[in-house]
Order: structure tokens, then sequence, then C-alpha cells
């Protein structure tokens, strides 16, 4: 199991982490993007809206190097985002990491193409056709353990370009940054500087599913990350990102 | 801080998850091109089913792109690469997802240029159901006799005709019918069955989701309607049963000390236990004992579902090896006849060695012959000794190792396999099986 640990996740992420791969006993990863800032592959970000989201292709590559990973399995879904909408199931990067949308390998049947030369590797993303309600629906029939902040609870936030951001250390707040406690969840979970909560009351697994059957806005609507640019995550999956 | 939470499963909720399970998923693609009004038309059946969500909706609002007539151009939900929204046009296959009530929809929203029929063979392939789309001041075209000419070599069950742009028609049935007469001609010289014509507008929103009020001589159902009820088998339980072992699992362990199964993901039709199966290339025959489903008991596996298999026999089984109905044997051949998609920019080249990808397992393979090459547009066949990006056609190949196959109008799952060009590890070619020598 590999993590591409940015040094700015919810205490909740770790925690969730280390007690899974307790659990399966398997083996885990860490790339650390604090270690590649300190090694100088890449510049902390400055200014009020500094991330390390963008970062951390490079710290996933030298990992993906370093282990010699030939396919790496992913949880995204092409319902997410509509460059991922177009990505296959097995999409194929170069040896920098590089996705060609423009040329990927025809993907027909079930039939998967697992073929690579060396240094490069194959992104596996299983469940590309599930949706939002598709994974919690399954989450419910099996009764998967998660992480408390995808339920409703009391969390000190501000707001930021629209969206409710969890107060953190991680964030360049100033004295225009107003703290007020609110009753939120996280529908999609990324960094704490780039992913937004949502206010809910929802602390129940039916109440989330209720909640997302009935939402008008989509589980990345609170990606900052991805609303940068209209293709900002083709530009970043271009660039070596999952 | 607050710690992981494990729930219970305290509340009421095997009636909601039956509920989930036995929604069945309908996955259509749509065949056409921009100028048809493709995008759009995936557009309107995601704005009025309530699919598209507010913050997609603002981005839409954002990119500033509008129809002539001042509507939103519902085209940039689909187009999802920069290329795309600049050019105005789908390269590559996009898949979308709704549900209403009644079903769930996968829609690969596949591209209509010649230039990118490997990319509409791709999203075709897995499709239950084809949406061909023709523009009604224009007709049946070339583009739809290609498009309705890869349905039939795909196979693909059910096929709708939508004839679009109706309100640039004045609504008029004489035109309707007109086209649904010339398209007949052309789904019975192609064998097509199945065929359901809906005149829409999908700019305007007749007939896609609601029922058209400006055309009243039209009696059936909206498009959505359609999608709907219309019954496809998507298990296809009663084609043969085929298992492809990918693994052999057997822990040797004090506790597992005699266990033995063989995992896979059932590729078609039925298995029961007490089933008779043959194993294939050995061809030894044994009796399933059981069938494990994660921790579960089965007393069938059906295609779709990864399970182990128990036999009553010890038998030398390893990973690529099949497993087999008794009574439905596949045919066990080196040389095959085939319909051949060539999806590379470079020609096919008879001389040298291909790897042919059938399933999980990978055998070198060469071209032995071109039988013919199809005219996709005139559907004309003619003789050929090259075979270039986009071309189709049938041809005989001749593989290393026997492949166990069924023809592909049979059994689609186990009746198609890929090209791979081993020099640059990319997927050249589509083929469906049509006979066995």
């Amino acid at each position: 199991m590999v993590h591409i640990d940015t040094g700015h996740n919810f205490e909740e992420t770790i925690q969730y982490r280390d007690e899974m791969v307790q659990r399966i006993g398997e083996k885990l990863i860490i790339g650390s993007v604090q270690q590649s800032i300190n090694e100088g592959k890449v510049i902390e970000q400055t200014g009020k809206n500094a991330s390390r989201n963008a970062l951390q292709t490079v710290t996933l590559l030298d990992t993906i190097l370093a282990h010699g990973f030939d396919a790496c399995i992913g949880g995204a879904r092409r319902d997410e985002e509509k460059a991922r909408a177009k990505e296959r199931i097995f999409s194929v990067r170069d040896e920098f990491g590089q996705w060609d949308p423009k040329r990927q390998r025809p993907e027909l049947w079930s039939i998967y193409n697992g073929k690579i030369h060396k240094g490069e590797n194959v992104r596996v993303f299983p469940i590309s056709n599930w949706t939002e309600l598709d994974v919690w629906n399954y989450i419910r029939r099996e009764k998967i353990a998660l992480p408390s902040i995808y339920f409703a609870h009391q969390r000190d936030c501000i707001t930021r370009n629209g969206q409710l951001m969890a107060a953190s250390p991680f964030l360049n707040m100033d004295d225009e940054d107003v703290v007020t406690n609110r009753k939120v969840r996280f529908r999609t979970v990324g960094d704490m500087s780039c992913t937004a909560a949502v206010e809910s009351e929802a602390d129940q697994i039916d109440d989330i599913i209720a909640e997302i059957s009935a939402s008008k806005i989509s589980e990345r609507g609170a990606r900052m990350d991805d609303k940068v640019s209209e293709a900002a995550m083709e530009d970043r999956k271009k660039g070596g990102y999952f | 801080m607050s710690k992981a939470r494990y729930y219970e499963c305290s509340f009421p909720h095997a009636d909601n998850t039956q509920e989930q399970k036995d929604m069945n998923i309908l996955k259509f693609f749509t065949a056409g091109s921009v100028d048809d009004g493709k995008s759009t038309l995936i557009g309107r059946l995601l704005y009025d089913t309530d699919s598209i969500l507010a913050d997609q909706l603002e981005a839409l609002q954002h990119a500033n792109r509008k129809n002539d007539d001042g509507t939103l151009d519902l085209a940039i939900l689909t187009d999802g690469l920069r290329a795309e929204r600049e050019q105005g046009i789908t390269i590559d296959v996009a898949y979308k997802y709704f549900q209403t009530q009644k079903r769930k929809f996968i829609i690969a929203d596949t591209p209509g240029h010649i230039q990118y029929t490997r990319n509409m063979v791709t999203g075709a392939s897995t499709a239950n159901l084809a949406i061909i789309l023709i523009d009604a001041r224009n007709g049946v075209i070339e583009q739809t006799i290609r498009h309705s000419y890869l349905v039939s070599l795909l196979e693909i069950k059910h096929i709708v005709v939508c004839i679009n742009k109706m309100d640039m028609v004045g609504y008029s049935e004489t035109v309707f019918n007109a086209i649904i007469e010339k398209y007949k001609a052309l789904a019975q010289n192609l064998a097509l069955k199945n065929v359901t014509y809906i005149p829409v507008s999908a700019l305007k929103g007749d007939n896609i989701v609601l029922p058209s009020t400006t055309m009243q001589w039209y009696q059936g159902e909206s498009l959505l309607h359609f999608l709907e009820q219309v019954e496809v088998d998507t298990q296809d339980k009663n084609a043969p049963a085929r298992m492809p072992v990918q693994w052999v699992i057997r822990p040797q362990t004090d506790e597992l000390h005699d266990y033995r199964g063989y995992a896979g993901r059932v590729l078609s039709g039925t298995f029961n236990v007490n089933d008779q199966i043959t194993v294939l290339p050995a061809n030894i025959s044994s009796t399933i004992s059981r069938i494990e489903f994660f921790n579960e008991d089965l007393k069938e596996a059906y295609a779709g579902q990864s399970v182990i298999i128990h036999l009553k026999d010890n038998i030398d089984i390893s990973r690529g090896d099949t497993l087999v109905n008794s009574a439905r044997l596949p045919t066990e051949s080196k040389r095959i006849e085939a319909d051949l998609c060539w999806m590379d920019t470079r020609a096919l080249d008879s001389s040298i060695t291909y790897l042919i990808q059938h399933n999980s397992k990978i055998s070198k393979c060469k071209i032995d012959e071109i039988i013919y090459k199809v005219d996709i547009n005139t559907l004309e066949k003619a003789a050929a000794d090259d075979f270039k990006l986009n071309d189709i056609g049938r041809v005989v190949l001749k593989t290393a190792e026997a492949l166990a196959i069924d023809v592909y109008g049979n059994n689609k799952a186990n009746g198609s396999a890929i090209l791979i060009d081993s020099r640059t590890n990319l997927t050249v070619g589509a083929l469906m099986f049509r006979a066995i020598d």
C-alpha cells in the first residue's frame, strides 16, 4: 500500500490509514512531500491559496520509480470529473508518468492490455464505472469502516473563495479570515489545504446516501484543486498525477 | 480528536440494498457527430433528468459557449479534453452516468468522425444498445451507413434511430417516414434487428425525456422512456459457461491442508454445483463440488461474478487455463477466421509476429491471409493487401498456441480478442471470431 503524504492530511485520514494497514497486515510505503521539499526537488508554494496538491506528483513519480512499480491501482472514477471521464481503466503512463489523452490505447470488451516497456507504468482504475452513490451503497452493504470526517461533526471553519475550509495550521490564514464553528462533513478527502467541507447534518450512512441523492452539487465541487482552470485535471494527469 | 468509525448495522437497510442490487444498468453509446447534435442530445438527456449539478452548470455558464439561439451549449458537458473543446469535436469516448427511478445508465459518448473510428469501436464494444443519430435535413448519409455497419459488426442487439433536428424540418411526419424507409433498406442489408425510430429535437427537448407537444402524429415513446423500458440481456445467462482461471488457491497450511480452489471471474454463462466441466487445454473433465463467493457458498455462479470453484478431482490446473461446461465445449484452434478492425497508425505487417490476447491468455500470432476489406462507407467488399488505421475486414489468423474460442455471435465474451504489437505494446487490432477451421 502506498500513500503519498503531503504532510497536510487530516489527522483522521492518517489514523484511518494506520489502522487499516494494521488490520490487513499490509506493508505501508509512504512517499513524503515534505522530504521532496527538503531535498529541493519541489518548492513550497506561497501566498494565501498555497497548496501542496501540485507538488505531490513529483513525490508520486519518485516513489513509483524507487520501488519499480509497474502497476498502481487507484480508486478514481469517471463520474468525478470530465477529464477522468475520458481515461481508460488501464491508463498507460510513460516514464515521466504522463497521460497522453490523444493517444490512449483502445480498450475493448473487458480485455485489458497490460503490456508496458521498462520504466513505464499503468494506472489501473477498477471502479471507473462506479458513481458516488454506488460507492456509498457499497459501503453500506458491506459495512465498511470509514474515517469519521465523512460524517457530520462540529468543526472550526473559514470561508475561502466561497468554500468552507477547515481551519488548520496548513492554511495561510490572516485577519480577514473569520473562524466559525459549524456542523460539516467531507464528501471528498484530500489535502486540508484543498478540500472543502459541506454543511451537513448527515451523521448516519442512510442520511449521507439521502443527502447525496438529493444534492445539487457534484462531489468534486468541493475540490479547490479542480478549479484552477477548466482543464485543471487534464493538465495534472498529463503531468503524471493519478 | 475523533476516531475512525465502524458503524454498526443497526439500521434497517436490507430493503434499500436489495433495490440497489436489482436496479439494472443499461449501457448505450451514441453514434453521430456534433453536427447531428449528438452532444446536445446527451446534454439534453442529462439536463432534463436533473442529472447536471449546480457547480457543473456554473462551469458551463462560465465557459460561455452558446448556441445560435442563445441557449447553453450542452456539448461541453461531455467534451472533457481541451482539444475537444477547442475544435468542437469529440476525439475519444467519454463516459457519463445518470439514473432514473427505473434504471441506471452509462452513456459512452463516442466520436463520429471517420478518423476516430477506433474510439467508437472502443465505446461500442461494451454497449447493450446503440443510438444512431440522423439529421432530419440530411437523412441517411455516408456516416449513417458507417455507424450502422459498426453496430452490425459488434452485434449490438438494440438500435434506436433518433431522427434529430425535427424542428428544422417543420416537425414533418413525411420527412420522418421517408428517412425510416431509407434506413429500413440499410437495416435489412446489414441484418440489423430490433430497430426503433424516434423523431426528436435535442435542442428543443422534443421526445428526449418528455413527449413532444408539437409532433402529435408520433404515437411512440420518448427516448428516455424507451431506454428505461427496453429489455436487455446484460448477463446472458444462456451463453455457454466459461471461466478463465486467474489464480490457483492452495494455502497448504495445517488448517487448510486439502484446500484447492480455482479463482476467476465467470466470463460467460452459468456454472452450477454438480455441473460437469472440462479443463482446457488439458481436456480433462471433473465435477464442480463447491462454489465460493467471498465468504458465502453459492449454488450457481454467473457471468461477472468473481468466484472460487472447487472440483471433485485433483487436476493439474494453472493460470490461463479455462474451465468450461462439458456439454457445450468451445472450439480449440490455431487457425481462426475473424473480422479485424485495425487501430494503429502503423499499418498491418503480415510478415511480423503479433501477440493475440484472448481473455487471460496471450499467444504469438500472424495474419495469414486478408480475405477482404470492407469499404465502410459503401459496404463494398474488396480484396486487399494492406490494412491501415480504421480499416475493417475479414482475415485468417494463425496462432502459436491453440485458443479455446467461441464464435462472436454465440458468445461475445469468448469470441473476441485484441492484437498487440510487441514492438510498441500498443493495442493495434480488435478481433471478432467468425469461423474456425
